[in-house]
């Protein structure tokens, strides 16, 4: 009973504490802040004096003894719904976003909904928050199984789930109300970041604590991956947002470095989040669950391995491309570009892998809708991996830097490998997670993929001929030297691109939804009657004897 | 040490040793033995499961 006590009275005191930074705060935003950090507060209040199971303590029985023969899938049931949840948000940011691009009117004079202050939701929606999400379940999923050991350190695991959700909504909601660092992917303000630092040495402690207590003699490569993940997205996020902060109270802080160091720290940072958060990771999601999915182990465990180290050694050298043609030292312009150029390589070897896995066994595209999502996400992971060496060879990047081709990259990668992978990560695990038979619905996933993956083509498609229109209407020149269009014609001309582009993006949010009921249904515990997705053939007309004719 | 002394540095020895550290990680997965341990470790995920082979694979 103290122990509660205690507990609710330290909830009560951080409680206390934050409605004093609410009245000492010098700005509107960390006012918010610190209000929504005391709303959290109250929350875990309201949740320990409910949740305490006061039978159990009258009879001096502290808590009930976890079973050690089970995994501890808890926090993964809950990462699979807040993954879902906010895909939903991510996606429907993504798509308004796009309609305001081809009707600004969308914008609906408030700052509060400008294109500039809803990009960066959109992005943190669907980079850290699904994707975010899908990786810290996925990973304590995969760990648990690859080590045949309980997850270490449930309560840590809680404080990742929960703690990391709170980043979530200090991220987003900081956007919205203005605050921002303006670096890349690493918009939120210092203590945002510090508050995700302290998650992220939880989740370390966690990850490697269960690695520690493995059962199995080796650890499995997707394993690798993942930690090879939490290791460098720490050092990444560390020393990209070293930054002195005007004032403890406030949110406003700037960054340590400055100038041309300033933007390749935050590009050495941008494509390393690529690299190791979108990228790495996703594959530790491949290498377990294309060979669970397909039922027979990865082609070549060897490879693998070659592809593991190949882009721990490459990665991290690629971010200068970034910045072709700024302030930034020719050699390492150069040096980003052949980086980038020899990624290629282990990308595509990463990609056959994965592919190859299916050998023998091609006929489940026909009949499994998602090994369809793995296939088509790796083929995507292979079309991102080639356009994006070739973007960043500098002479193809004169052309492309800064227009909508680079958001069309960046969508087919994101759209098409880390979305479709995660889809097919949810579908497989909803159904062992809550321990049912089979999905609700086969055919619905069917939809899914048939949605997302044109969603995918017309969204990279027009993005692909804006940006070219747009690259090559800037460097137009006429006879006398001078510019051929203004920059609102090119505007203008995109318009019908963002059209179409915006329907691509609104057809992708519309699976996601099918998904989004197809998995609470499956929670639920039902299943819809429905024809299989695939039957051998059956003539019942032929199903019968030939009985001898008599001559005529 | 200067940043000069560092760019050096990297260029030279460090460089070396980087390449010679990724030629032998690679090459670790290439030994006379791996190719036994690599086939368990490929077939390993499929030891498990309580809650998924056994139902529909």
């Amino acid at each position: 009973m103290d122990s509660v006590v205690m507990r609710a009275g330290g909830w009560f005191a951080l409680f206390l504490m934050t409605m004093i930074l609410v009245v000492a705060a010098e700005d509107r935003g960390f006012a918010v802040h610190m209000a929504i950090a005391g709303a959290a507060a109250l929350v875990m209040i309201w949740a320990t004096l409910t949740r305490t199971d006061y039978s159990m303590l009258a009879r001096g029985i502290l808590r009930t003894p976890a079973d050690k023969s089970r995994y501890y899938d808890d926090v993964v049931r809950w990462g699979v719904i807040a993954t879902v949840g906010w895909s939903i948000v991510g996606f429907l940011a993504g798509l308004y976003i796009a309609l305001q691009l081809a009707f600004p009117a969308l914008n609906l004079n408030s700052e509060f909904t400008t294109f500039g202050r809803l990009r960066p939701l959109h992005t943190s929606a669907v980079i850290f928050a699904f994707g975010g999400n899908i990786l810290i379940a996925s990973s304590f999923y995969v760990v648990q199984r690859t080590c045949r050991a309980r997850l270490a350190f449930p309560a840590l695991a809680r404080f990742v789930f929960w703690g990391y959700q709170f980043f979530i909504v200090l991220a987003a909601t900081g956007y919205v109300l203005g605050i921002t660092e303006s670096r890349e992917y690493a918009e939120p303000e210092w203590y945002v970041d510090i508050w995700l630092t302290i998650v992220w040495v939880a989740y370390f402690i966690v990850f490697v604590g269960t690695l520690i207590r493995r059962r199995e003699p080796h650890i499995y490569v997707a394993n690798w991956f993942y930690l090879s993940f939490i290791i460098t997205i720490a050092m990444l996020h560390i020393i990209n947002n070293l930054a002195i902060p005007v004032s403890i109270f406030g949110s406003k802080s700037y960054s340590a470095f400055a100038g041309v160091q300033d933007a390749l720290t935050q590009w050495w940072y941008g494509h390393n989040a690529v690299a190791f958060f979108l990228t790495v990771p996703f594959l530790a999601m491949m290498y377990y669950f294309v060979p669970k999915q397909a039922n027979r182990p990865v082609y070549s465990y060897r490879l693998s391995i070659i592809h593991f180290w190949s882009l721990i050694f490459l990665y991290i050298w690629a971010g200068p491309h970034h910045l072709h043609y700024t302030a930034l030292p020719d050699w390492a312009q150069t040096l980003g570009m052949v980086f980038s150029v020899v990624l290629w390589m282990p990308s595509w070897g990463g990609m056959i892998n994965g592919l190859m896995t299916l050998n023998g066994a091609w006929d489940k595209i026909r009949t499994d809708p998602i090994i369809r999502m793995m296939v088509m996400a790796l083929a995507f992971y292979g079309m991102a991996t080639f356009e994006g060496p070739m973007l960043s060879i500098k002479a193809v990047n004169s052309l492309s830097h800064y227009t909508e081709w680079t958001v069309g990259h960046v969508h087919s990668g994101a759209l098409g490998w880390n979305g479709m992978i995660s889809f097919a990560a949810i579908y497989f695990l909803v159904p062992r997670l809550w321990g049912q038979n089979r999905l609700y619905s086969l055919r619905m996933v069917n939809w899914h993929f048939w949605l997302a993956t044109i969603g995918i083509v017309l969204y990279a498609a027009a993005l692909w001929v804006a940006g070219i229109m747009q690259g090559l209407m800037w460097r137009e020149y006429g006879e006398d030297g001078y510019l051929v269009y203004a920059f609102s014609e090119v505007v203008s001309a995109m318009f019908p691109m963002y059209v179409i582009r915006a329907i691509g993006g609104a057809m992708y949010l519309a699976g996601a939804v099918i998904m989004v009921y197809n998995v609470c249904m499956t929670i639920a515990g039902r299943q819809r009657a429905e024809k299989p997705m695939s039957d051998a053939d059956y003539d019942p007309a032929k199903d019968r004897p030939i009985v001898a004719q008599p001559a005529e | 040490m200067t940043y000069d002394d560092m760019r050096h540095f990297a260029d030279s020895y460090g460089l070396v040793a980087m390449v010679i550290l990724y030629m032998v990680l690679c090459g670790w997965a290439f030994r006379p033995n791996a190719r036994k341990r690599n086939k368990d470790a490929a077939n390993m995920i499929f030891a498990d499961d309580v809650t998924g082979d056994d139902r529909d694979g």
